[in-house]
């Protein structure tokens, strides 16, 4: 009950700010669509880099707002408050992923669609699977949001975390340097990046008309990573500070 | 009732309460006073189980504090308003009833309590001042609790609202709540059952505040507490000095 009441005190936090509302859908169309100017007349390529970043834009969006929501928390007392109350850590972080993955769901959907319909993407596999692994990737952006804003002290740090914790896994995923063609070390370290497995799904949709084992796999790692971030994150939640 | 015994706080590398024994009886309004940085705030931050503390015991209702079957007794005013700016009072209001398990008419007539009827559809960030932590004290009074420890409740208040917060306190106390309110406006305090004195986290006075204002040998809060302080200044004056010349 507790956890229901705080995912829709959350998602109400959202609707009164119409503007984040307003980029979160607005943002992933028009880098799209910058894509498909920058691809013209290379549909391949756009289809296999608009493909991913379908799944790499509601990471690092979710991941932004979830560690900036979360250190509000921290900053302006509400969260000292909410630990004297009945309420669990549980509920809190759960509420933070449940309602960051509802509008991660309507985002997703919005992009894939404005990619499909109107700027020409085509997959192999179903697009509502792109749209799951998108949704996947944001309660990853969510959970490690949280985890991250518990080693910030203020919001110019949280925004920092950003490019330490999303831009290595990009650079690692195997968008722009074959997985295989890398260094051993470098595959070492993409290995144990979700992200690396996150990216692999959406090609593995993009390469075949039915979900293949390794996808399904491929999201299981994923969503066990989002499950130890927060459970990570429900250990740097101390009721007692000093 | 809540019982503090032998508290030992420290934050960084100031031990804010050392060693610090008090009690304050259910159903009565303690006031919790002293000059700022004496260790109210912390005093408080223990009662209700967020301070880490390094010695010592605080027993709330029979439990001690923090424990999860107390959370549900406890009503917690931080000094700063603490409420999401970006939901209306009243969407605030019943975001915390609901952590307690009670309905939104209920949340909605706390907020009318507290004299926020009209603003009850603002958003808190559009609130003057006094507005927003009268809204953050109908979160603290929305559960019900059987223990309010409310941190500076009428900062910035008008005097009829201040009057009004007050009888609303008495009523809570009368009902059979324990009340724990720190201040430092005087004629509020002459409005306590009991008074807490702090001053750099020892306690200094504990008392009614006419056997305060007799043991001080004037008839004004104010200067009885000046008074209060100053000799205590004076002893640790006198003290430092013998300390020094041994």
């Amino acid at each position: 009950m507790i956890l229901a009441h705080t995912t829709r005190r959350i998602l109400g936090q959202l609707r009164h700010d119409r503007r984040t509302v307003g980029l979160l859908v607005v943002v992933p169309v028009l880098l799209l669509t910058l894509l498909y100017f920058m691809y013209d007349g290379q549909e391949q390529l756009f289809d296999h880099i608009a493909l991913i970043m379908l799944g790499i834009f509601p990471f690092i969006i979710m991941f932004l707002v979830t560690s900036i929501a979360m250190l509000r928390e921290r900053t302006t007392g509400t969260l000292e408050r909410l630990l004297t109350t009945p309420l669990k850590r549980t509920d809190l972080l759960f509420g933070y992923g449940i309602a960051f993955g509802v509008a991660a769901a309507i985002q997703a959907s919005i992009a894939s669609g404005v990619a499909y319909w109107l700027l020409g993407l085509s997959t192999q596999g179903n697009p509502a699977l792109v749209v799951l692994i998108a949704v996947t990737n944001a309660v990853l952006g969510v959970a490690l949001g949280l985890l991250a804003s518990a080693f910030a002290r203020t919001e110019f740090q949280a925004v920092q975390f950003m490019p330490v914790i999303a831009i290595p896994q990009i650079l690692l995923c195997g968008l722009f340097v074959a997985r295989d063609q890398m260094a051993g070390w470098l595959q070492a370290i993409s290995d144990v990046l979700p992200l690396t497995y996150a990216v692999e799904a959406l090609q593995e949709v993009g390469k075949y008309t039915d979900a293949t084992a390794t996808m399904w796999r491929d999201l299981g790692i994923v969503a066990g990573a989002v499950v130890l971030a927060l459970v990570a994150a429900s250990l740097t939640l101390r009721r007692r500070t000093a | 009732m809540i019982e503090v015994k032998d508290l030992v706080v420290v934050r960084g590398r100031r031990t804010v309460l050392d060693g610090f024994s008090c009690s304050v009886p259910t159903g009565s309004v303690t006031g919790l006073l002293g000059p700022s940085g004496s260790g109210k705030t912390t005093l408080m931050r223990a009662v209700v189980g967020v301070q880490k503390v390094k010695g010592g015991t605080v027993t709330v209702l029979g439990s001690a504090a923090g424990s999860a079957e107390l959370r549900k007794k406890i009503g917690y005013l931080t000094q700063a308003p603490s409420i999401y700016a970006d939901l209306t009072v009243r969407e605030n209001a019943r975001y915390f009833a609901a952590l307690y398990g009670l309905e939104a008419a209920h949340a909605d007539q706390v907020v009318r309590d507290v004299g926020l009827g009209d603003a009850a559809r603002q958003l808190v960030a559009d609130l003057s001042g006094g507005q927003r932590s009268r809204a953050s004290l109908a979160c603290a009074l929305v559960g019900k609790p059987e223990v309010l420890v409310l941190d500076e409740p009428t900062v910035g208040q008008d005097p009829v609202l201040r009057d009004e917060l007050w009888g609303q306190f008495r009523a809570a106390a009368a009902a059979g709540t324990t009340v724990l309110v720190s201040s430092h406006v005087m004629d509020e305090a002459n409005r306590c059952d009991r008074l807490l004195l702090i001053r750099q986290g020892a306690l200094i006075a504990d008392d009614t505040p006419a056997a305060v204002k007799a043991a001080a040998g004037t008839d004004d809060l104010d200067a009885a507490f000046l008074r209060l302080i100053r000799d205590r200044g004076e002893d640790d004056a006198a003290l430092a000095t013998k300390e020094a010349g041994e």
